[in-house]
């Protein structure tokens, strides 16, 4: 039986990362996410599952990288400042292709910025914090359910695309306590598929848009595991045809498989005239501030992102062969909105409603938004 | 082929050390005591971070994960809390050890997680090009001392000691087989161990020091060490310059942590019942 509960968001995500098989957390206290540290203490040694406060976030992270190595599921959660110390060890999960889940919950930033405030601001960071070219999964769910699911998703596609997913989430959601269903396992689905057999030591050897034939660590195999450049091996190289080939293999494994990891939902979209673009708290207030446009007769209609980056492009486009008005929502000083006006054509009007105060958006603040852009 | 030479992986030679590098012999060390252990290669993983050490699990031919600088530690947690019963070897720089990655050093040391480091201290950042280290002695001439080094160094042994650790010992590349014998006692020691290997970098240290040759600074790390008993006869100021050599702490009581950590659940798990299957 699926359960009816009052839950914090940031609860909902541990339920959710249990139920997906996490059986690694090693992170370090920071508000907003210390909940998910917490629960995970408490609940991982009952079922025989291994947890670790760690001396930093550096440290969380790369005791996260070791463990999935070694063959376990790993989740670490965190707010901006500690985000910003873990962007190198990112790096190191998207170049030795390791699957981890790192949680962060948006605060006001930057620097120590507003501990107990939320925000939107690591968008960019999600995407481009790490040095170097480098593909990132990116999920952020605003509904209570969606906090649930879309962590389970981020377990999926980091297991199934072997890079690490982050789980954005702001610090309303993540300390907000809301109405959840809780779904009874079996009715959503796990990824798991692990291989313990290989014909070779070509362990990052494939075709264009797969996912390397990587086995982890104690299964027989002599294996290399590289922060740096390599071949097929895993062994260093720095031969320009071999670095092409694994810069490319790396970003087509997620970009020739956009329709499996972008997510996104579409509210009264169809006759829009304005398409609101929103994510996370912001998109609560949208959804909200577009169902009273439509009481009120203004044809308005919101796109909410559940994958964030990837950025939900073919989507957009097409809602832009119609709708030819474009109003983005985010809680920092502009940064998806760039994304917005990327994709958007020439014709179409785009409009922001930016805010990074600490103060998340009202429906009627975005109502009044979607109204001035309508006339 | 020797007994030890099963653990070394040849087909990733050549190594880009420079010619009569410690790192040679530390690496032989490393495998003549997995030999002497008579080891299954599946269950070692040898784990570095930056550096001319950090190279050094490419050429092992177990399971090997070069890491980022200073960090190897944190990956080498996370591996032997997954997989307690595996030989989880660190291999370290005194860079990457003592300045960039000192934290986790001491932490390591302080939970007592039973992985075996092995501190290369050659004084210097080498594979940069020869800058200071919190490891360069006294006055040295480095590329970012170039009026010579002003800063005290740590002393690897007393700070060890202080944050508890349970297993600590020096020696040097110029004696193979204590080296191997030091290392073969760390791997057989159940908590946190840590041999600091003294090395030479003649080429970005000894170059700047009148010590340009492999022979001229192994002899010189031959004057500054000398056995644990010696070193205790000398006065305050004539140990001062000097390095001893040995196991300093061997400590049998301290529990290893993952035993400490899995013991401590396993009530917990049995009396919630709730034990998950994946």
């Amino acid at each position: 039986m699926s359960q009816r509960k009052v839950l914090q968001g940031n609860i909902i995500i541990a339920k959710a990362a249990l139920a997906a098989g996490c059986d690694f957390f090693a992170g370090y206290p920071i508000t907003p996410s210390s909940e998910i540290a917490q629960y995970m203490s408490k609940e991982m040694p009952k079922m025989e599952r291994t947890f670790i406060q760690m001396e930093d976030e550096i440290a969380s992270l790369g005791a996260c990288i070791g463990a999935s190595l070694a063959g376990k599921k790993t989740l670490t959660a965190t707010s901006g400042p500690g985000f910003s110390l873990m962007q190198e060890h990112i790096g190191l999960a998207v170049m030795a292709e390791v699957p981890v889940v790192i949680v962060n919950v948006m605060r006001g930033g930057p620097s120590t910025g507003m501990p107990t405030k939320p925000a939107q601001a690591d968008m960019m960071q999600a995407r481009w914090g790490t040095h170097g070219d480098h593909p990132i999964i990116a999920l952020y769910p605003a509904f209570s359910e969606e906090i649930f699911s879309e962590t389970v998703r981020a377990f999926n596609l980091a297991e199934k695309y072997w890079n690490p997913v982050i789980l954005l989430l702001d610090e309303v959601l993540g300390k907000a306590h809301m109405d959840v269903e809780i779904p009874e396992p079996g009715s959503y689905d796990v990824y798991w598929e692990k291989t313990h057999e290989i014909s070779d030591l070509n362990i990052y050897d494939r075709k264009l848009g797969e996912n390397p034939p990587r086995i982890d660590f104690f299964h027989g195999y002599p294996i290399h595991i590289d922060s740096l450049e390599h071949d097929a091996h895993g062994w260093p190289s720095f031969d320009a045809k071999t670095v092409d080939k694994m810069q490319k293999l790396r970003m087509q494994k997620i970009y020739q498989n956009l329709d499996d990891i972008i997510k996104y939902k579409e509210y009264f979209l169809d006759d829009a005239e304005v398409l609101v673009f929103s994510f996370g708290i912001s998109a609560r207030s949208a959804l909200a501030a577009v169902k009273t446009a439509r009481e009120q007769g203004i044809k308005a209609g919101l796109f909410q992102a559940l994958t964030v980056w990837p950025f939900p492009r073919a989507a957009m486009q097409e809602r832009f062969k119609k709708t030819k008005k474009v109003l983005t929502v985010e809680m920092n000083m502009g940064q998806m909105k760039y994304e917005v006006e990327r994709i958007a054509p020439d014709d179409v009007e785009k409009q922001t409603l930016l805010r990074a105060n600490g103060m998340p958006f009202s429906p009627d603040e975005v109502l009044e938004a979607i109204k001035e852009f309508a006339k | 082929m020797r007994d030890y030479e099963k653990y070394i992986r040849y087909r990733t030679f050549p190594t880009p050390w420079c010619p009569g590098c410690g790192d040679g012999v530390i690496l032989k060390s490393i495998a003549m005591a997995f030999a002497d252990l008579k080891l299954d290669p599946d269950n070692i993983v040898v784990v570095a971070g930056i550096g001319c050490s950090g190279r050094m699990p490419t050429y092992f031919n177990t399971n090997t994960l070069h890491t980022t600088h200073g960090r190897a530690l944190t990956f080498a947690t996370g591996i032997k809390l997954a997989k307690p019963e595996k030989l989880v070897v660190v291999i370290s720089g005194d860079g990457d050890a003592t300045a960039i990655g000192g934290n986790h050093l001491i932490h390591a040391a302080r939970r007592n997680i039973g992985i075996k480091m092995i501190l290369i201290n050659n004084g210097i950042y080498g594979m940069t090009g020869g800058q200071v280290s919190p490891l360069t002695p006294p006055k040295f001439f480095t590329e970012t001392t170039p009026y010579g080094n002003i800063e005290p160094h740590f002393n690897i042994r007393k700070l060890l000691t202080g944050a508890e650790a349970s297993f600590v010992a020096r020696e040097t590349v110029n004696r193979l087989m204590q080296l191997k014998q030091v290392i073969k006692k760390s791997f057989q020691h159940k908590g946190f161990s840590v041999v600091e290997v003294m090395s030479n970098c003649h080429v970005n240290l000894g170059r700047r020091n009148k010590m340009k040759s492999p022979l001229v600074m192994t002899k010189y790390i031959e004057d500054i060490t000398m056995p644990m008993a010696d070193f205790e006869k000398l006065t305050p100021e004539e140990q001062a310059p000097k390095y001893p050599l040995g196991i300093f702490v061997e400590n049998t009581e301290r529990m290893e942590y993952t035993d400490l950590y899995y013991n401590h659940i396993v009530p917990v798990a049995q009396q919630s019942g709730a034990k998950g299957e994946k």
